[in-house]
């Protein structure tokens, strides 16, 4: 129990007490009023200043894997809009390309039109379906190994470094006052993240227009003005929340740390540091005995290297972005201190209650969340599968007229008509021939085509071609239909290798 | 001086504020959001400044890089027409079977005709160009005034009755209310007028009718019926009627007589419109 004193007591004391006990007059005839400053000494600021963290390089399994990580996806990033690949001389050669002006998305083998803009969709899902299912495995991995605000702060954070010495360095260079080498030191830091900005811009831009071209144009001054308003956007970002903000924006920007809560259980493998085997921490002397204490030397180094600044002793919270760097840099002090490692670790919730009560532990992998996210996975993965292998390159898409439904003609003759829009997905030019089937004594006529009896359609590369065709029934053949509506089948042949694609659709005269 | 109160669960200061017992840790936010909220305010004063913002009694204040989203459609308005200029310029430089004859300016056709039509035609002719009963279905291949490129051209132009100096134009005596014929001699030629397109009709009074018709109706609806694209008459041998195919239709139509009418458009839409929409209806699927 803490000893009450006087301002404690006074603090305890409610504002409805203190207006009530406080004197009403100062003087004789002077009015007291109930008011203090605003900025009084006791209101403490609402607003906190950023305490700047000054990250440690720390070595180890997890720093390797997150060096591995960063050069693959800024590689992928990158270099990804310079991959070429051949679709033939009328398309462009790009590997991956979002094409705005013609309305294509070029990724490799695929062509998407926007109507299959499904695709991307299920792409999106699949995605979300993976980060549930990661997270409710192991946590923030995303955050800590993958988000792109990681990667490029973790990349912002080793150029620093390059600049200005690891942490200690850092911080004394901070204090120290301007001089030539420090105005250098920061000005090379500063300039090499703008440049890291304007080449992560750059590639962006690469994505919507073909890479080469784009790149002379920028060159020559000469690129779309909208080119340079995106590489500034995205330069003016990547520098801001990159190099400036950093864990910022994990902390007050991003709403998946709140998220998170929902995404991981007692099960889920999250960095913690194990209380059972730490506690009680304190400094340990050479010789003296690990009896009666815990393994955590208070050394703190888990906290200098923690890129947002935490100390995971404090348990789980929401700044933490699980990038295990305290884990990498607590097993290099075990070691050094010849105590089992691990003191950090991936670990569960359930089994750290488990371990500190000296019970066997397990991984509950066969979870039903588990389960029914990697079975969603399977199912959506399917399904886009078959939707990918059913995809045709030929795409017809017959659009009855509804207005009128029929026409009669004068020698009593009853008119259809019908949009066809043929999608030519290949990359080559084709041909088609536009027929009827299951109509007895059906003509068919295309307009533009009047004087072709077996007309050839011709579809260019990668268009599509819209047609107006007549179905005309002669009116002996009306008594044929079934309450005056026939089915039937318009098939477009592809006169290059006879393959043909088959659209049901009907046949409408007046019901008599 | 009061020190700030500790929150026993937490062990986070409060803010002081309590509403209902419920008291505020004291998270404070970062500086820098504060000065994101100060930038934002400085941004809209700026905003104020440059585009329109306030509104007054009967105005509201233009800013000083008079942007105004009116000036923006106007400018797309124009683009657009800019960007068809090309198209029309063709259009007016070509004849209606180059017009035909050239796929993009077909495309582009069709697409204005039916703009076109949609705005001016549709009232009457209807949404589909199907018509209705005096309105003639514009899909069918049955034409008054003639179904070729020129023919429709022509009536777009110069309209149907409509007054127009060169308006086609002719007049169906009324039969029965002018007393030209008598009621028995006017059921006589529907009867005779029904059995031209395969009705249901009265033989002997067909027969009646048929020496009336010729003497009276053939001048223009020819010897056979089949009538006169010069002079507008319709063909009485075909499935299809403007005014309906029944006896009692018939009758009423003797009796008399019908004057449709259509607008002349030369003076009402520019010369590519028209052009566009003689094409648009040609292709309806009756054009000959």
């Amino acid at each position: 129990m803490r000893q009450r004193t006087g301002t404690d007591e006074f603090m305890d004391i409610t504002a409805k007490e203190r207006v009530e006990q406080a004197p009403r007059e100062a003087a004789p005839g002077v009015d007291r009023l109930d008011v203090t400053a605003v900025n009084a000494p006791e209101t403490r600021p609402l607003y906190a200043a950023r305490e700047k963290v000054y990250a440690k390089r720390a070595f180890g399994t997890f720093r390797t894997v997150k060096w591995a990580v960063m050069a693959v996806t800024l590689g992928i990033y990158y270099l990804l809009p310079w991959m070429r690949w051949d679709r033939g001389p009328s398309l462009s050669d790009q590997a991956v390309l979002i094409d705005f002006p013609n309305r294509r998305f070029f990724f490799f083998f695929l062509e998407i039109w926007p109507q299959e803009f499904y695709f991307i969709t299920g792409l999106l899902i699949l995605a979300a379906l993976a980060l549930f299912l990661v997270t409710a495995l192991a946590g923030r991995v995303w955050c800590g190994y993958t988000c792109p605000q990681t990667v490029w702060t973790d990349l912002m954070i080793a150029v620093e470094r390059l600049w200005q010495g690891d942490r200690n360095a850092r911080m004394r260079l901070d204090k120290a006052p301007w001089t030539f080498s420090k105005i250098w030191r920061k000005a090379g830091t500063h300039a090499s993240w703008l440049a890291i900005s304007i080449t992560t811009g750059g590639a962006f831009v690469f994505y919507f227009r073909d890479a080469p071209t784009l790149m002379a144009e920028f060159i020559a001054f000469d690129a779309p003005s909208i080119a340079y308003i995106f590489v500034g956007i995205f330069a003016a970002t990547t520098y801001l929340l990159g190099g400036i903000a950093r864990e910022q924006v994990c902390i007050y920007m991003c709403p998946w740390p709140r998220i998170q809560g929902a995404m991981f259980d007692q099960y889920s493998l999250l960095v913690s540091y194990r209380e059972w085997r730490g506690e009680q921490r304190g400094p340990h002397k050479k010789g003296e005995s690990w009896e009666g204490r815990g393994d955590c030397i208070d050394c703190r180094q888990c906290v200098a290297v923690c890129p947002t600044g935490i100390d995971i002793r404090d348990g789980a919270q929401l700044e933490c972005i699980q990038c295990a760097l305290c884990i990498d840099a607590c097993n290099s002090i075990m070691d050094k201190i010849d105590r089992p490692r691990g003191l950090i670790a991936y670990d569960t919730i359930d089994n750290l209650e488990a371990e500190s009560k000296g019970k066997a532990t397990s991984l509950h992998l066969l979870r039903p969340r588990l389960l029914l996210y990697a079975a969603l996975i399977a199912l959506v993965s399917l399904i886009m599968l078959v939707a990918l292998w059913n995809r045709s390159v030929l795409e017809v898409n017959v659009l009855r007229d509804r207005n009128p439904l029929f026409v009669e003609l004068s020698d009593g003759g009853i008119r259809n008509g019908y949009t066809i829009k043929i999608l030519n997905k290949r990359h080559e030019s084709r041909e088609f021939r536009v027929g009827t089937e299951g109509l007895l004594g059906a003509t068919l006529r295309i307009v533009g085509f009047e004087n072709d009896t077996d007309p050839t359609i011709s579809v260019p590369v990668d268009e599509l071609r819209a047609l107006r065709v007549f179905v005309t029934l002669p009116k002996q053949n009306l008594p044929s239909l079934k309450g005056g509506v026939a089915d039937f089948e318009i098939v477009i042949t592809d006169l290059g290798d006879g393959s043909t694609v088959r659209n049901d659709t009907t046949f409408r005269s007046p019901a008599k | 001086m009061a020190r700030p109160e500790i929150d026993s669960v937490t062990g986070v200061e409060t803010t002081g504020h309590e509403w209902d017992g419920i008291k505020e840790l004291n998270k404070p936010l970062p500086k820098w959001w504060l000065w994101v909220f100060y930038a934002c305010i400085i941004w809209s004063i700026g905003y104020w400044i440059a585009m329109p913002t306030w509104p007054l009694v009967s105005d509201f204040t233009k800013g000083m890089l008079g942007y105004s989203q009116r000036t923006v459609v106007a400018n797309s308005l124009a683009n657009a027409r800019a960007a068809q200029s090309g198209f029309l310029d063709k259009i007016a430089a070509s004849d209606l079977a180059g017009i035909k004859a050239d796929p993009a300016l077909l495309q582009f056709s069709l697409a204005g005709g039916a703009a076109a039509f949609g705005d001016n035609c549709a009232p009457c002719h209807g949404r589909g160009a199907q018509g209705a009963v005096g309105y003639p279905n514009l899909n069918d291949d049955n034409w008054l005034w003639g179904g070729t490129l020129d023919d429709i051209h022509k009536t777009l132009q110069v309209g149907i009755r409509s007054g127009h100096e060169d308006a086609r134009d002719n007049a169906m005596p009324a039969f029965g209310r002018d007393q030209i014929l008598e009621p028995g001699q006017i059921s006589d030629v529907t009867d005779f007028v029904l059995s031209l397109s395969g009705g249901d009709a009265n033989a002997e009074a067909a027969a009646r009718g048929k020496v009336i018709f010729a003497e009276q109706c053939a001048a223009c609806h020819g010897e056979d019926g089949k009538g006169s694209i010069e002079l507008g008459a319709p063909n009485l041998t075909d499935r299809i009627w403007l005014y309906g195919g029944t006896r009692d239709a018939i009758t009423d139509v003797i009796r008399n007589s019908r004057a449709g009418v259509m607008p002349a458009w030369k003076e009402r839409l520019p010369p590519e419109t028209i052009k566009q929409l003689a094409v648009f209806v040609h292709s309806l699927g009756g054009g000959q």
